[in-house]
């Protein structure tokens, strides 16, 4: 007999397989099937026939959709992605060097953002209903109301143009060494840590207000324990999985947020690479990307999962 | 409307102006859109409020025409995710057993993916065209209706009145517009002000990375693609869509706080 | 180790407040937030050792009065006017670091629901030792001992290892018990015990509120007790302060208030549900007839009823009595059609009744009407009341315009409100009126069987009396039947008829009213008729004597 919290952990990573394998399918209909010529839709309707024959039968169109989804899949799991369409590069190897470059620029900005969203939370609720709650909450609230690509050109203009502190273009490349790179990737980082603060911080000020709430919080101040004493026995051990499960969350929604900021600032990573080939209608790219992007999002999503049940005493202890 | 705070007042009053901006453009913009009207990147002058964009076509007139599109996208989108998200919902909170759930799971797994992501993925394959941007928008965003109206829908569902009306003998459709849908109105409501910001970051989004709406019609995203190499020689005007959408957004975000507010403190009674 | 307190000198009260003033900011939606007072003049002396229970109805201010003794305002509430004096000291100007001293030392808390103020992260052990050890009264060990101590005599099951679990593993009875300990474990002068057993079941609340007793008088501890229910109060208190609106309303021995109370107030809530009600006899043919029910919910493997046969007479009210989980309500689902059985059949007039709600005619579904306990969520919010009793009148009867809104107002003469009340939405109605409206709908089908699940159970004493009158009242007028499911044995008392005592799933015992509650009685049945707290003192001892079961909780 397993622990009850096992066996539930097992589920859940097994629920997030199976999600992900349906969203392989998802990808893969939604791309080959849908449009129901790719190779029309990617030449232009003014191609001669005989080109969007040879570009078929050249994709491997001409057999059944299960046939090439399954041959796709299991290609993608072990790390073959196909060439590109537009220049017959292997796919692989060029998102090999942008997702390492794209994952450095997430880390860089969850490094920043993740400590200022907890510390302004906490200083809200702290000081609820008073100013420095209604300040952080007023400018948290214009930050959400701006699309990241244009708080990206706002920054860029006071930083890079006006003030000339950081370069405007974020170029890095194998020979920088780590703090050139850190340089280069300044205003990027704090774009994208300015977006998930917003949401960051407000939802970790709502799951500490919620257990500031709870009534355990009042027997333990009834108990005339000093205020740090309460914050760090009573309120931190229950507020720690609603927390992780805000962070999560919000990293998710940053890993969506650097395709944007990687085109504003020309940044060599996955953003880039996957807008580029969207536009130049390259298939294989797009369905090698999209299927990554929503692995590390649903990833992140899984990991927030699995932290409020190892937290859950109910679930830790049970009866 | 009475008791209405000066803030919702205020953000109801500037989204009727960005609305009446949008409807009556040809009248409003001091140029023509595509008119070439001077040099490029002139400063604001008289003649040009804001000055001129990249090619030298009027700044303002391309801003206004751009919120027209921006903004009729936008609200056809909403209005698409809206429908369908709501009478989806309402119908799986309602039918219940295996109707609920193949539907719920469905979306739970497109919400799985995520919006920006799914659509270039989408949009990689289909024709970029202003219907087929509404459609895609509209389709992804209505799975965030979806859950809502589903969730606020079965609330709603087991309450007692909603049983004493079933016992009473009442159908379907009594139930879901006499004792349903009028206690689901305001959070819907508030909804709807949310997805239409929503919307609006997301065409623009899409335009600025050249996958929205195309040249030459003008719309914020768009502006902002066209101007953004200014930036680097001190030209803001690719910052000026910027206040556009943020004050639009704002306003907006004011009277769907006001809705949520009056929703979640008065339980019921008079009112809306 | 043991710190030396402050004592207040000899002869001199514990705690004495005087002329205590609370007013509290309520913020109104739609309104600018406006100031109330919340208590007003109240003043008592509690000496060293004594039990001062604190009594009214939800709003009389006691809960507030109670905290105030630990310097404590929940919310916007603030302590604006008196003295509150604790071993000689007024604490209403303590700074924090005395304040801090003054909670979990001198005065100590026990709230209602033990499940909401146990911390679920935290053993029970660290918890109930928390406050002694914070303010630093004991060593860890002599800590823990006296905690295995208070375990064993508030006769938790296994007191040496009972603080090694956490609070969701151990049930509702014993975490208000193991709340207690926590209370009482750093010595403190004074305990503040608000409304402690209330959110149990009657069988449980009566080992709690023995085992509390016994506490108080083994550690010799002074004790405020708020409660709702005089009966209760009557059982552990020496002093009886009575409150309404926050003022006063009588206040001396337990004695003198249980047998001569001076003010009217008062006598109505000793005299609380002692209703007169003439047992009708069963008639030759019943209206309902349940034969062998069985039923179980969706994907449940055991069934909720068993087996279960009752007849209901025209006219009469059969009394559902049982605890939670008993199976009370599921009947009431099985007859409107909720959930079908599994098994067996609703007769009713002579005919059996379509199982699944779907398919019943029209003419059923009128016979039979439903009265909730939560009157606020019965009532669609958005709906006036002339809609909520005139929906049935139209659905039914098609009576509409002028006809449909004079029978309208016929209905709410009927249940006392008048003129005036058609056009509120039911946020504009108090508890008890919003129960009314609920009769009143049912009553506007003209049905021969209303099914009143726990109404009464969410109202005040007095305004439960106020139904429960009127309900009997509406049942000599309209020969409506009853059934009346509760787990309330006073109110069975009051209106019943005949009684069926379910215990899990199954009748336990059923007869007429004086059949039921004569004995001999098997045993489940003694434990809840003894359960039922009465206005008497001594009562509490005489049934713990007297018992033949224990009770699920232990």
């Amino acid at each position: 007999m397993m622990h009850p919290i096992l066996t539930l952990l097992v589920q859940r990573i097994a629920l997030s397989l199976l999600l992900l394998l349906a969203v392989s399918v998802v990808i893969f209909v939604g791309t080959e099937i849908l449009p129901g010529d790719v190779a029309r839709v990617i030449l232009g309707q003014g191609a001669p026939e005989q080109a969007v024959e040879n570009l078929r039968a050249q994709m491997g169109l001409d057999r059944p959709a299960t046939v090439r989804y399954f041959e796709w899949l299991f290609n993608a799991l072990q790390g073959d992605f196909g060439v590109a369409l537009s220049n017959r590069r292997d796919i692989a190897t060029a998102i090999g060097q942008r997702l390492g470059n794209t994952m450095f620029l997430a880390a860089v900005a969850a490094a920043f953002a993740v400590p200022l969203a907890i510390f302004l939370g906490l200083l809200a609720v702290r000081y609820q209903n008073r100013w420095p709650d209604r300040l952080i909450s007023g400018v948290t609230l214009t930050a959400i109301s701006l699309p990241e690509f244009l708080l990206g050109y706002v920054i860029m203009y006071v930083f890079a143009v006006q003030l000339g502190w950081f370069p405007s273009v974020s170029s890095v490349h194998g020979g920088m060494s780590f703090w050139q790179k850190l340089n280069a990737v300044a205003l990027p980082a704090m774009v994208l840590t300015l977006v998930v603060l917003a949401h960051m911080m407000r939802m970790t000020r709502a799951a500490i207000l919620n257990v500031m709430q709870s009534a355990y919080i009042e027997t333990a101040e009834l108990k005339g324990l000093r205020k740090l004493t309460l914050i760090f026995r009573h309120a931190m051990p229950n507020a720690i999985a609603p927390i992780v499960n805000v962070v999560m969350i919000n990293l998710a929604y940053l890993v969506v947020g650097v395709v944007v900021i990687e085109v504003v600032f020309v940044y060599p990573g996955m953003g880039q690479y996957l807008v580029d080939h969207v536009s130049r209608r390259d298939v294989p790219v797009v369905q090698a990307c999209g299927l990554i992007f929503a692995t590390v999002y649903i990833g992140l999503n899984l990991v927030a999962d699995l932290v409020s049940i190892l937290t859950n005493p109910r679930l830790r202890h049970p009866k | 409307m009475k008791g209405m705070p000066i803030s919702a007042a205020l953000g109801l009053f500037v989204t009727a102006l960005f609305f009446l901006a949008a409807i009556f453009a040809p009248w409003i913009a001091p140029y023509s859109p595509t008119q070439i009207v001077g040099d490029l990147w002139e400063p604001s002058s008289r003649e040009h409020w804001l000055g001129t964009d990249n090619l030298g076509r009027d700044l303002l007139t391309r801003m206004i025409y751009g919120g027209r599109t921006t903004i009729f996208v936008a609200s056809a989108a909403t209005l698409l995710s809206f429908t369908l998200g709501a009478i989806l919902g309402f119908t799986a909170a309602v039918y219940g057993g295996w109707v609920d759930q193949v539907m719920s799971r469905a979306n739970d797994l497109v919400m799985s993916i995520p919006t920006l992501i799914f659509a270039l993925v989408v949009l990689s394959v289909m024709p970029v065209t202003i219907p087929i941007l509404i459609l895609v928008i509209g389709l992804l965003d209505s799975t965030r209706v979806f859950r809502l109206s589903r969730a606020v829908a079965v609330d709603i569902n087991v309450m007692d009145y909603v049983e004493a009306a079933r016992l009473r003998g009442e159908g379907q459709a009594w139930v879901i517009f006499r004792e349903i849908l009028p206690n689901a109105l305001s959070p819907l409501v508030a909804e709807l002000g949310l997805r239409f910001i929503f919307a609006i970051l997301f065409i623009s989004t899409l335009s600025f990375l050249g996958l929205g709406v195309q040249p030459p019609l003008a719309d914020w995203g768009g502006i902002v693609r066209d101007n953004r190499e200014g930036i680097v020689w001190g030209i803001p005007a690719a910052l000026i869509p910027a206040f556009a959408i943020v004050t639009l957004s704002i306003s907006v975000n004011l009277v769907a706080d006001w809705m949520l507010n009056r929703t979640t403190s008065l339980k019921g009674g008079r009112g809306v | 180790m043991s710190r030396q307190r402050d004592k207040a000198p000899e002869g001199q009260p514990l705690l004495d407040v005087q002329n205590l003033r609370i007013e509290a900011t309520i913020y109104e939606p739609g309104e600018p937030p406006r100031d109330a007072v919340i208590v007003d003049d109240v003043s008592f002396s509690l000496p060293r050792g004594k039990v001062l229970g604190l009594i009214g109805e939800s709003g009389a201010g006691k809960s507030t009065i109670g905290l105030a003794a630990l310097a404590y305002g929940r919310g916007g509430i603030r302590l604006t006017g008196g003295a509150i004096r604790l071993n000689g000291r007024d604490i209403r100007a303590a700074r924090p670091g005395e304040l801090r001293r003054l909670r979990g030392e001198e005065v100590t808390y026990v709230a209602q629901s033990a499940a909401a103020a146990f911390n679920p992260a935290r053993r029970l052990m660290d918890q109930v030792t928390e406050a002694t050890l914070v303010h630093g009264l004991m060593s860890e060990r002599e800590a823990k001992a006296r905690a295995v101590e208070l375990f064993r005599v508030l006769k938790l099951p296994d007191p040496e290892s009972f603080g090694r679990r956490y609070p969701h593993q151990v049930s509702g009875g014993q975490l208000q018990r193991a709340m207690t300990a926590m209370a009482l474990c750093p010595k403190p002068d004074l305990v503040i015990f608000d409304e402690p057993t209330t959110a149990l079941d009657v069988t449980t609340q009566i080992d709690v509120l023995a085992a509390i007793k016994n506490a108080i008088a083994e550690t010799g501890v002074a004790a405020l007790y708020i409660t709702h229910d005089l009966a209760v109060v009557a059982q552990v208190s020496d002093d009886i302060m009575v409150l309404r609106h926050g003022k006063m309303v009588e206040y001396g021995p337990v004695q003198q208030i249980i047998e001569a109370p001076r003010e009217e107030y008062t006598r109505a809530l000793v005299s609380v549900r002692q209703i007169d009600h003439v047992e009708a006899p069963p008639s030759p043919e019943p209206l309902m007839v349940l034969q062998g029910i069985t039923a179980r919910y969706g994907s449940m493997t055991s069934d909720v009823l068993s087996d279960v046969s009752v007849d209901l007479h025209a006219g009469q009210t059969l009394a559902l009595v049982g605890e939670s989980g008993s199976g009370k309500s599921t009947v009431a689902r099985v007859i409107t059609g909720l959930l079908p059985p599994r098994a067996g059949t609703v007769r009713f007039e002579g005919r059996d009744l379509t199982p699944a709600l779907k398919n019943r005619p029209r003419e059923d579904l009128r016979q039979i009407q439903m009265i909730y306990q939560m009157a606020d969520v019965a009532m669609n919010p958005r709906q006036t009341v002339r809609t909520i009793i005139g929906r049935p009148l139209e659905f039914y009867f098609g009576l509409r315009g002028r006809k449909r809104d004079q029978r309208v107002q016929e209905l709410l003469d009927a249940i006392e409100l008048g003129k005036g009340f058609a056009d509120r939405y039911p946020a504009e109605l108090s508890g008890g009126q919003k129960q009314r409206v609920c009769i009143a709908r049912a009553l506007a089908a003209d049905p021969k069987l209303i099914i009143c699940d726990e109404v009464t159970s969410a109202l005040d004493p007095l305004v439960a009396d106020g139904i429960l009158k009127l309900l009997l009242d509406l049942q000599k007028r309209e020969q409506v039947a009853y059934l009346f499911i509760t787990h309330d044995i006073a109110t069975v008392r009051a209106i019943a008829d005949s009684i069926a005592v379910m215990y899990q799933g199954r009748v336990q015992r059923y007869g007429t009213k004086t059949q039921v509650l004569s004995p001999p009685f098997d045993d489940y049945t003694d434990l809840l008729l003894s359960s039922v707290p009465e206005m008497k003192l001594g009562w509490l001892e005489h049934v713990l004597a007297t018992r033949k079961m224990e009770s699920a909780g232990n």
